[in-house]
């Protein structure tokens, strides 16, 4: 079974990712913010994560750059999904090393496929 | 005591000092050298074997009246602080390395001036020194019970005043530039200054203690003596006056002495040790006066029967009851007094006599023709030789002519002398139109009086000459007697002396100096040393002189005296210091006045000046042409100040401007920021909104709990974003003024109230206690519904940061005159200082985009901002020591809204 890491700081959106998730066998841990989720990532080593930008305490951006200075880490899928869909965001999320970066609002079938291409 | 053994602990007390002031100079600029007490315990060189014995003599014989002599400088020392810098700044600006100096330069670098300076002071001094000498010879004599050899070189004295010369001349001319300190010197002089005030004070308690059974037993036994009662009082009118002249001649002494300048002025390493000396040095001064009194008194006790010479009975008392210990120390005290006022007095005298006499008066001829080099050495040279001979000249004076009368006498006359250069000295200091013509005419007619109403009676005093001079005047005028001249009969032969002598010379000084303009150099220094302060970083500045200067002229003067490097190095500062170009082939002004400086401290100010002007060729300026040029340089200041002033007020705007534009961009930046964040947190309820209607839409077999809760999280996020949008709307009505208010008269009280009720559930839900400080009623004029909102809005943040245990809100309501002030209070956390303004803009957690703060939707505070704003009110983070306090205003009056 893969192992997916959830991190965003809304409950409602979480809700839907995790059923989403499990529903296609996935197991799903789940983070409120950047710091959680990499106090997560050292016990589960999880295959891909799904990366809010903004969030409470530590962001998006610096919990990526965090990951990939970690030689465990740096090999996990990441992928943003932030509701900054501006061009230049997108760049500086993929100039991080982000293996794929997808606007809010979403479909969470497209996800679930874009996921599954990614590993 | 054998002459010997007395020898022998001489040689080791001078060896001591050697060592001191070899050790001193080797130190440099240590914190041991350079401090105020050293400075202060140098200034003591004012008491001298006159103070150490003479005291002593004068109240056994006379009483009360040798106080006077410290009397004077106690009382004029606290103006120290003012006059005391500014002499030490002028001195250290110009490069002053004597009185003489000091007056002539003030005059127009006048070298006749100079010249009588010393003349004057060497006729003070040298008699003065000849008594320390005499002191030390009659006190040498005492201890080893020995009497004065008839010829010169079998008398032992006689090698100690050569030894004495060597000392000082050896030590007093280390450097070239006369201005130099002379850290040797003075530090041996501090040391000597405890030692006697030590050796004092002991033999002072020794009487009184040991010898008598304390100040009551002398006094007791002093009281049935003969003249005591008119001795301890001061007596009538006329011994009141005598007294006053006194006083003041002292004061005057305590400036103008060439040892006190020497040592207050030249050899002052900051101005701010003078802070200390003005309450130190009166203190040592009151120590040393402790015990005159019962020293004098012990011995007119002691010796009632066979009469000795009162000025040794500290000396003769010890010895009386045989006490070999407390005779020499006595001796080593009075020594040391002696001699350092020897030496002092000696480098003082020697650099006057060179630098002022000898120099501008004899090798300056020499110095002047270009084949003949003149080296530092040789001018060193003939500065110890100065120092030297000065010693020797002073012994032979002692030997020869016997100066008979006591210490206290030839001391006075000498503090008379002196004080005749007190007008021009202190016109110097004050006066603007002070003259040279008037300060040398002030000057001799002084010492003319002097000669006739001290000196010359002395004198013929000590040739016993059957002289009717002094009883019935000169060629037989009884007016023109000379201790009673035009009938004052009152003053004794002191103060008589010099109020009839300083009364001419400062009416000469200032009748001439009316009368008579100056020429421009004059008027020229008399503004350098008037306003120091203005001038005393950049005085080359405020010299005036016109004419042509070649620089290589200059240089090779300032070579000659200087050597090669020192000149480069000197130049090199001159350049830097006015950005002036290195191959500038004309000289200016402040050249001119640089080079005269350098030269200054090695030879002497008139020196300096005439050497200079032998290699430049100066155009006459007219007083009247001075007097502009000095206006324009005033101005100039003035115009530079302005100048400064109105650079400062163009970078205080220009920076004003920069921020004004720094907060537009950030006003700009703040609008997409805001546009940007809008539209996230717009985004973030459709996307939780999107994916559940997805999920609900494609999926048929959810879970009906699940079901149920994803179609409550779709309403409560479709909830969320209407809220949104309205609070958006909202701050847009406010910002841009179509919002209105509806204000009534309304009880605040019962607004909060109104405020807390629909948060009751959420108050009991975290336990927490509300508290509201008022009084029963506080009226005001407001839109409730707003205030309502204001409040909602604050005690739902303080509900959301109190924490989970013992949550406590205070809501406090203060009346003010003309407004009311309301603060909501929680124990949470707290907001970080660097946060009070910000927390009231819009979205504020977009100052660091990508880090949400938990504060709801961002809008909250910002709108309660402009709710109380709009009521003209005002709402700010009151710093509290726990938890968060927030707090606005509300005026009582309507016409404010």
């Amino acid at each position: 079974m893969k192992k997916i890491l959830i991190v965003d700081d809304e409950p409602n959106i979480v809700m839907s990712l995790e059923y989403t998730f499990k529903k296609n066998n996935f197991e799903v841990f789940i983070a409120r913010d950047g710091q959680e989720a990499l106090d997560i990532l050292k016990s589960t080593f999880p295959d891909v994560i799904i990366l809010d930008v903004m969030m409470p305490m530590v962001d998006g951006y610096a919990t990526l750059e965090q990951i990939k200075n970690d030689s465990y880490l740096k090999h996990t899928k990441v992928i943003f999904l932030s509701a900054k869909n501006k061009e230049s965001d997108i760049e500086k999320g993929m100039a991080l090393g982000a293996d794929a970066y997808l606007t809010k609002p979403f479909s969470v079938k497209k996800i679930v496929e874009q996921v599954n291409e990614l590993l | 005591m054998s002459s010997i053994g007395l020898l022998i602990i001489l040689t080791v007390y001078l060896g001591v000092l050697f060592f001191i002031a070899h050790w001193a100079e080797k130190k440099g600029n240590s914190k041991w050298t350079v401090n105020p007490y050293i400075y202060t315990l140098s200034l003591a060189v004012y008491c001298t074997a006159w103070t150490y014995y003479g005291s002593i003599g004068l109240a056994a014989q006379s009483g009360l009246s040798y106080i006077t002599i410290y009397l004077g400088p106690i009382i004029i020392i606290p103006s120290w602080i003012v006059i005391l810098k500014k002499i030490i700044r002028i001195s250290r600006v110009n490069k002053i390395s004597s009185i003489a100096d000091f007056i002539s330069l003030r005059y127009g670098n006048s070298r006749f001036l100079g010249a009588i300076v010393t003349v004057v002071a060497l006729f003070a001094i040298l008699p003065y020194i000849a008594l320390q000498l005499k002191a030390i010879a009659e006190t040498f004599h005492v201890v080893t019970q020995t009497t004065t050899s008839r010829y010169i070189f079998d008398d032992t004295t006689t090698y100690v005043a050569i030894a004495l010369a060597l000392f000082s001349s050896y030590y007093g001319t280390r450097y070239v530039d006369a201005s130099e300190k002379r850290k040797g010197i003075v530090t041996a002089v501090a040391m000597e200054s405890v030692l006697k005030l030590v050796f004092f004070v002991i033999i002072g308690l020794y009487v009184t203690y040991v010898v008598f059974d304390g100040f009551g037993d002398i006094y007791q036994k002093a009281s049935v003596l003969e003249h005591f009662k008119e001795k301890s009082t001061i007596g009538g009118l006329p011994e009141v006056i005598n007294w006053f002249f006194l006083c003041i001649l002292s004061m005057f002494a305590i400036f103008l002495l060439p040892r006190q300048f020497q040592v207050a002025v030249i050899e002052n390493n900051r101005e701010n040790h003078v802070n200390k000396a003005i309450w130190l040095f009166p203190l040592y001064l009151l120590l040393f006066n402790i015990f005159v009194y019962p020293i004098a008194w012990g011995g007119n006790i002691i010796f009632q029967h066979h009469p000795v010479n009162s000025d040794l009975y500290s000396l003769l008392i010890p010895q009386f009851f045989d006490n070999k210990v407390m005779t020499v120390m006595v001796f080593l005290g009075g020594f040391s007094a002696a001699i350092s006022m020897i030496v002092v007095s000696s480098i003082g005298l020697s650099t006057m006599v060179t630098n002022n006499v000898l120099i501008p008066y004899n090798l300056l001829g020499k110095l002047k023709s270009k084949e003949q080099t003149i080296s530092s050495k040789t001018i060193v040279n003939s500065r110890k030789i100065g120092i030297f001979s000065l010693i020797i000249i002073a012994y032979l004076l002692y030997r020869f002519f016997g100066l008979d009368y006591s210490l206290v006498s030839i001391g006075l006359i000498a503090f008379v002398i002196i004080a005749q250069l007190a007008p021009a000295f202190f016109g110097a200091l004050f006066w603007r139109r002070g003259s040279r013509l008037g300060a040398v005419y002030g000057i001799l007619i002084g010492f003319a009086i002097c000669l006739y109403t001290l000196l010359i009676p002395y004198a013929i005093g000590i040739s016993n000459s059957q002289s009717t001079f002094i009883s019935d005047g000169w060629l037989g005028y009884r007016l023109l007697k000379p201790f009673q001249l035009f009938g004052l009969d009152y003053l004794q032969p002191v103060p008589h002396a010099l109020f009839w002598s300083l009364l001419f010379n400062t009416i000469a000084y200032f009748a001439i100096s009316v009368s008579f303009k100056g020429n421009y150099r004059e008027r020229n220094y008399a503004e350098m040393f008037i306003d120091i302060n203005k001038y005393s970083t950049n005085h080359e500045n405020a010299f005036v002189w016109k004419g042509t200067a070649y620089t290589s002229d200059i240089e090779k003067v300032l070579i000659r005296f200087l050597g090669e490097e020192r000149t480069k190095r000197a130049m090199n500062i001159f350049n830097l210091k006015y950005n002036v170009d290195k191959d500038q082939e004309l000289a200016d002004a402040r050249l001119v006045k640089f080079s005269e400086n350098l030269l200054t401290g090695h030879i002497g100010t008139a020196s300096a000046r005439i050497l200079i002007s032998s290699v430049v060729k100066e155009e006459k300026i007219t007083l009247p042409e001075v007097l502009k040029i000095l206006e324009e340089s005033k101005e100039n200041i003035i115009i530079n100040k302005k100048l400064t002033e109105t650079s400062k007020e163009l970078k205080e705007i220009t920076a004003k401007l920069q921020d004004a534009n720094k907060s537009l961009v950030q006003k700009d930046q703040q609008k997409d920021e805001f546009l940007d964040t809008v539209t996230h947190e717009l985004r973030t309820p459709i996307t939780a909104i999107r994916a559940a209607s997805e999920i609900l839409y494609d999926d048929d077999d959810i879970p009906e709990a699940l079901r149920k809760q994803f179609l409550q999280n779709i309403i409560s996020e479709s909830d969320r974003l209407n809220r949104l949008i309205d609070k958006i709307l909202d701050l847009e009505k406010f910002e841009t003024g179509k919002q209105t208010l509806h204000p009534t008269l309304n009880d605040l009280v019962k607004t909060i109230e109104n405020a807390v009720e629909p948060l009751q559930q959420l108050i009991r839900n975290k336990k927490i206690t509300v508290h509201i400080e008022s009084k029963d009623k506080v009226m005001a004029y407001y839109d409730e519904d707003r205030i309502v909102q204001v409040l909602t809005n604050l005690i739902s943040n303080a509900i959301k940061f109190c924490p989970e245990e013992e949550g406590l809100i205070t809501i406090q309501v203060t009346e003010k005159d003309d407004f009311i002030q309301t603060s909501v209070h929680d124990n949470g956390k707290g907001i970080p200082a660097d946060d009070y303004e910000i927390i009231f803009d819009k979205f504020y957690q977009s100052m660091n985009q990508n880090i949400k703060k938990p504060v709801g939707s961002g809008l909250g505070l910002a709108i309660c901002k402009q709710i109380v704003e709009h009521h003209k009110g005002k709402i700010w983070v009151q710093p509290a020591v726990k938890g968060a306090c927030i707090a606005f205003t509300l005026p009582k009056k309507p016409e404010y809204i």
